[in-house]
């Protein structure tokens, strides 16, 4: 590894000698007893040695590669020249959420799957210095009360996920009165309930809450619209609604045995863990399974999470079995290459068949057959095609299902005019505006189970267009 | 375009409880009977819009479960609910021992489809235990509405008997103990059969503990009387997603949060709600006898 001194500008030949830097790591062996967060974050002498690979290309195609569109070469060079604060300007202008998609975002296939340098060797490791800039701005950077001059046009937002969090910063800024319900008790959307404490801990998402809050954004929990209000009211009583309810109904395989003790949805099983602390039981209320032996069907960050889960409560065994191959996983590199030091086991290309279960109807394996890939199919992966008589069971008391999630029907069929699409999402055009006038709708709930970063940037989309809408609307403005 | 009244409709008359920080006050804590408590709770968005069937999950501080309880009672001019509360367990024993000015945390509803009530005819209500609690909106409604009710109310013994006085106001009551120390000796299920036997009845609700609401569909199965049981699985979200209330209808996976908790009772697969009713019976053990949190 080469160190170069700051002060004078570096030559492309000496930035292309610098090895990506490494993220520091909790110690593999110490994270199975832990929730605590894996990753420790770049130092700042190691972001600095980082930003200096960047080789600021005059089309830099990393800021293609990111859907806000963050202005990367800049913040990349500010934290190279030591000015973290001006770096933390740049980045916050075009996320809000930085220190959250520092950590979720698959870079791999967004900015660094960009870079210039990942032709040859590895890509900046932009993500990582994402991260750094977010987490010391925390520390560092105190943002002066906004003077904001109010329009009076009130916006209800419904869910606060981070499609939710971010369309409703953006129209406080904008001046509007903003009020998120929230069916949980606590916001945060899946960064809340199902993105674990040791990939995203929930201090940082409750600290962006709170920046929220400070701007003048209502949250209300514990309202689920359609229930305890419908869609109709919101619409009488603000000027503009912003539905960003997530894609959280569970999908089931549909084989027999998961009405058996010991089988949980992902959602339900994270859910447990995160959202209400089980992993601390008795201490909190909530109980959770401590399976032996877990094995988690799915192969993407959701059932990576699980299974990982399912370590730190101390399985002895924890195995991801997923139909397809490696290469195919959609979780995100870094969280398999992680599941993988912490001891986790992979079984590709099994297909699930039942789940078995003894007299008392606990779980006590998981029958499956092997599976070949065959031509890809419509999503341009390889459909797994059963190999006849390789059928086995895979022993274990515990089993979540990861296989992925749907719209949940609570909302919209509580709205019976609201266009769907004929798998019960959210039709907008691209305006963001569902087919009722004033009702927009962004995140998962529109495009299916995505991404954080997708999410947010619906969010910060549609919060200009709703803005524009309010604007050319509403006709008399009611002072606070 | 938007009313101030609208708008204050919408928030400023909402719940104490901006971000779940203020809580929602209990007004009012009555002890029923040995281990069955009466809680009346400031809930105005609730108390506003609940309907028969419905129930809200209620998480009591920090590091509390999530519990579902039916609305027994509203009253939205005073902005509040009624829930009762057999304490079985840590989370119910906690709420039994609130007093009236103490806060929860969380009142999340109203959730659940709100019940199927025929408006015309003659219903059987049959309910064990605290399902008086459960099947009493249901009851009330029905007789406000129009149809004949004839109660029949389970209990172990007279002292655990809940409701009767309010169910006699309106409805036929027969009242059942195991021991006969009030009403008649024996089963809920002899008596609705000698109802079955002498009335024409068109609907049966049941609710209370599930090999109650079983033998109850035994019943009324064979004798093709359409019944309807509100079902109690464990809850998380109580919002359809975690999938842990799942229940099986008919051969179909349902979600008693939002597919019910109401669902036809012959086509209920009560033997797998009974024994996923169990999966943490080992852990709720520990719970209860965990004591180091102290009560909260
Ligand atoms: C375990 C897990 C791991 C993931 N890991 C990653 C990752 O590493 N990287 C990545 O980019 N993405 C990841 N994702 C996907 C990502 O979290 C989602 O795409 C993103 O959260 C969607 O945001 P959203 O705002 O649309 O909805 P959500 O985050 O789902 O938030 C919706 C909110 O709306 C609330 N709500 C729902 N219905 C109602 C109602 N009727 N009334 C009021 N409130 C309601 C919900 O309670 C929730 O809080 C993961 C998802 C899961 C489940
Ligand atoms: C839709 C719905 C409405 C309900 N309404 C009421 C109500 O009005 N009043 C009331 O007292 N209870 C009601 N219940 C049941 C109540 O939610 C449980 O008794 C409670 O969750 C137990 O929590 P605990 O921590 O006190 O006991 P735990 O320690 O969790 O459990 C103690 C014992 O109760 C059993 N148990 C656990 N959960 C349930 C459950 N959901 N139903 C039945 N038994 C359970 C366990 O198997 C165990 O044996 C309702 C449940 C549902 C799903
Ligand atoms: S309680 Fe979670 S889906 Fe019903």
């Amino acid at each position: 590894m080469t160190d170069v001194a700051r002060g004078e500008e570096l030559t492309k030949r000496e930035r292309l000698t610098i090895d990506r830097q490494e993220m520091p790591t909790r110690d593999p062996g110490e994270r199975s007893g832990t929730f605590a967060e894996v990753n420790l974050g770049f130092t700042e002498r190691l972001a600095m040695l980082e930003a200096q690979r960047c080789l600021a290309c005059k089309r830099a195609t990393c800021v293609e590669g990111c859907p806000v569109m963050v202005d990367i070469p800049t913040f990349v060079r500010q934290i190279e020249d030591g000015d973290f604060a001006a770096a933390a300007e740049t980045l916050f202008r075009d996320n809000t959420l930085p220190a959250v998609t520092g950590r979720v975002c698959p870079q791999e296939h967004q900015c660094e799957a960009e870079c210039v340098l990942g032709r040859k060797g590895a890509p900046v490791a932009i993500g990582h210095l994402e991260r750094f800039i977010a987490d010391w701005a925390r520390g560092h950077v105190h943002e002066p009360p906004l003077t904001i001059e109010p329009t009076g046009r009130r916006i209800a937002v419904i869910g606060a996920g981070p499609g939710g969090l971010t369309a409703a910063g953006e129209l406080a800024r904008h001046g509007h009165d903003v009020t998120i319900y929230e069916a949980l008790h606590t916001p945060g959307g899946v960064l809340t309930y199902g993105i674990p404490e040791f990939r995203l801990p929930n201090d940082i998402v409750q600290h962006e809450v709170g920046r929220l809050q400070a701007l003048g954004v209502h949250i209300e929990c514990n309202v689920v619209i359609g229930r305890t209000y419908t869609l109709d009211e919101l619409r009488k009583g603000f000027d503009a609604v912003f539905v960003s309810v997530g894609a959280g109904l569970p999908v089931f395989l549909g084989i027999p045995g998961e009405g058996l003790k010991g089988v949980y949805s992902a959602n339900e099983y994270l859910t447990r863990v995160n959202l209400m602390q089980a992993y601390a039981f008795p201490e909190a209320d909530t109980p959770v399974l401590q399976g032996e032996h877990v094995v988690v069907i799915g192969g993407g960050n959701v059932a990576v999470d699980a299974v990982r889960t399912a370590r730190r409560l101390g399985a002895q065994r924890a195995s991801i079995v997923y139909r397809r191959s490696r290469p195919e996983m959609p979780a995100r590199v870094e969280e398999i290459h992680h599941a993988e030091q912490e001891g986790v086991t992979f079984e590709f290309q099994v297909s699930p068949l039942a789940i078995e279960g003894n007299a008392d109807r606990w779980v006590t394996g998981l029958r499956c057959i092997d599976t070949k890939l065959g031509e890809p199919d419509s999503s341009g992966r390889r459909a797994p095609i059963p190999i006849e008589g390789s059928e086995r069971v895979i022993p274990c008391d515990t089993v979540v299902v990861a296989v992925g999630t749907r719209a949940n029907p609570l909302l919209t069929s509580s709205s019976p005019d609201l266009a769907l699409t004929n798998r019960g999402y959210l039709v907008a055009d691209e305006r963001g505006m569902t087919n009722l006038p004033g009702v927009f709708a962004g995140g998962d709930i529109v495009r299916g189970s995505a991404t954080v970063i997708l999410a947010m940037a619906d969010g910060k989309r549609i919060a200009g267009t709703i803005d524009e809408y309010v604007r050319a609307t509403s006709v008399e403005v009611t002072p606070r | 375009m938007t009313t101030e009244s609208e708008h204050a409709a919408m928030t400023e008359d909402g719940d104490p409880s901006v971000a779940g920080t203020a809580g929602y006050e209990v007004i009012s804590n009555a002890k029923l009977s040995a281990d069955v408590h009466r809680l009346v709770i400031r809930a105005p968005r609730v108390a506003a819009v609940r309907q028969p069937g419905q129930f809200v999950i209620v998480r009591l501080g920090p590091g509390a479960e999530r519990i579902p309880l039916t609305i027994a009672d509203s009253d939205a001019e005073q902005g509040s609910i009624v829930v009762v509360i057999q304490a079985v367990g840590k989370s119910t024993s906690d709420l039994v021992r609130l007093a009236a000015g103490d806060r929860i945390d969380d009142v999340v509803g109203p959730l659940g489809r709100p019940s199927d009530l025929i408006t015309s005819g003659t219903a059987v209500c049959v309910a064990g235990g605290v399902g008086a609690a459960v099947i009493y909106p249901i009851a009330r409604r029905l007789a406000e509405i129009g149809t004949e009710v004839i109660t029949v109310l389970g209990a172990r013994t007279s002292e655990s008997v809940l409701y009767a006085e309010e169910f006699a106001s309106f409805a036929e009551l027969v009242v059942c103990t195991d021991d006969g120390s009030a009403g008649r000796a024996g089963l809920v299920t002899d008596a609705l059969r000698e109802v079955l036997a002498t009335r024409s009845v068109d609907v049966v609700y049941a609710a209370g503990p599930v090999p109650m609401m079983s033998a109850v569909a035994a019943v009324t199965k064979p004798l093709g009387i359409r019944t309807i049981v509100s079902l109690n699985p464990i809850m998380v979200d109580g919002t359809g997603m975690c999938g842990g209330c799942r229940v099986t209808v008919d051969g179909v996976m349902r979600f008693a949060c939002v597919d019910g908790p109401e669902f036809e009772a012959h086509d209920v697969d009560f033997a797998e709600l009974a024994d996923r009713l169990g999966t943490y019976r080992e852990s709720e053990l520990t719970a209860s006898t965990h004591v180091c949190r102290g009560s909260a």
